[in-house]
């Protein structure tokens, strides 16, 4: 094979990498969806955030406005602070409420946003004052079990 | 048992001097990168052979990997009712795992034992020797431009190969088994990042990359001079590449993704 050929054989698998690293990052990946440095950040507490994580979605009514940038605990009042980071054109009312959903039994939780009717918008470093913690399954059963032995005691007396 | 102690304590030796041999051997190969970098024809050339020459097999292997992880895939997940999640279970396997480590034994295996047998040759018709002699660097001539080609290489066929996996996971379970296309490449989109996971995936075969070119041109240009010695080098290059390549995939899957979900 004489020197061109090879040059366009190789040009040809380089220029098939760039385009295999382009569906990657289109199709496959996320690459445009969601730029992380950019949007305003909130800041929401919770008692138990269940099994969110970093980078878990948020959405309000379904749609995803940001993502769940850091999660730590307060050292004083042991809630969990997470980090929001919303995308800009995105605006939410101070009255906000913050809660933890599970899509689907087993799909993986994010943080909904459901917007309240204050006038005033919630703007970059504030919080989300009206939150609802993560369902944990194990506590709602053992309430349930533990009402249900209350209530069966009752009957005998 | 002394014996024994003689026997243990010849292998330890001869594993050091292997061992230092190679790290001399490598320092050697970085040293003289930039040099080797400067002939462009030559690196051209061995892209073509290591790379362009790997491209069927690697794009094959893809695309029945993808096939049958999406066939396995699919059994376990509609047990429990989430079928839909298989565009994402195909898409995070073959971008952080299968995709740098298979095409990386692969490519030890069609490449890398290729340019060990190719070397080794050369050192033992004298090759090797006669450059010297002349005064060209048989390292910077040879050596630097087969490891540079698997540096490039490695990465490309890499992130080809799980193209091609996506591909015949696509169409194995969207075309054949009938799982909603949106649901397969949205989930897929949700779950895969291209920084975390598909940057880090192409690092990782980088890595692969400079593992597997240094051990076929260090097998093959410290292989014994005999037909014998050229063939157990070359066997030599594709067992201790595959081991190298699987024992880095753990340490960088630890170091990379540990903590992440």
């Amino acid at each position: 094979m004489n020197r061109s050929k090879t040059n366009v054989a190789v040009g040809a698998f380089v220029a098939l990498g760039i385009v295999a690293l382009a569906f990657m990052a289109l199709k496959v990946g996320n690459l445009v969806s969601f730029d992380s440095a950019e949007g305003y950040r909130l800041e929401a507490r919770f008692d138990n955030i269940g099994g969110l994580r970093v980078r878990a979605p948020v959405k309000s009514a379904g749609v995803v406005v940001g993502r769940v940038e850091d999660i730590r605990l307060d050292r004083d009042t042991y809630e969990a602070v997470a980090q929001l980071r919303i995308r800009p054109e995105y605006r939410f009312s101070a009255d906000t409420i913050g809660a933890i959903v599970t899509s689907g039994l087993l799909g993986e939780q994010y943080l909904s946003l459901d917007a309240g009717g204050d006038s005033l918008y919630l703007k970059d470093g504030e919080r989300i004052i009206k939150t609802q913690s993560a369902i944990v399954l194990e506590k709602l059963i053992g309430q349930f079990l533990y009402n249900k032995a209350a209530e069966s005691s009752g009957d005998k007396k | 048992m002394v014996d024994f102690f003689e026997r243990l304590g010849a292998l330890t030796l001869s594993v050091l001097a292997r061992l230092g041999l190679a790290t001399l051997f490598f320092g050697a190969v970085f040293a003289r990168m930039a040099q080797g970098a400067k002939r462009g024809a030559l690196l051209v050339r061995e892209i073509h052979f290591a790379g362009v020459r790997s491209l069927a097999i690697i794009l094959v292997s893809g695309l029945f990997v993808g096939m049958v992880l999406a066939v396995q895939g699919y059994e376990v997940l509609q047990r429990f009712g989430s079928a839909d999640a298989l565009g994402s279970l195909v898409a995070l396997s073959l971008v952080r795992e299968l995709g740098p480590v298979v095409a990386a034994l692969l490519f030890a295996g069609r490449a890398g034992s290729a340019v060990t047998a190719e070397i080794g040759l050369m050192r033992a018709t004298e090759q090797l020797a006669a450059m010297d002699m002349m005064a060209v660097d048989p390292i910077s001539r040879v050596i630097v431009p087969r490891f540079m080609a698997a540096l490039v290489s490695l990465p490309i066929l890499a992130v080809i190969f799980s193209s091609a996996g996506v591909i015949g996971a696509y169409l194995v379970g969207v075309e054949l088994i009938g799982i909603d296309a949106g649901a397969f490449w949205s989930q897929m989109r949700a779950s895969v990042d291209f920084r975390l996971d598909v940057l880090n995936g192409l690092f990782k075969a980088l890595v692969f990359g400079v593992a597997v070119g240094l051990i076929s041109v260090f097998e093959g240009y410290h292989a014994a001079p005999t037909a014998e010695g050229v063939s157990s080098a070359t066997t030599r290059t594709v067992v201790i590449s595959s081991l190298s390549v699987l024992t880095l995939d753990f340490i960088l899957t630890v170091l990379m993704f540990r903590g992440l979900n």
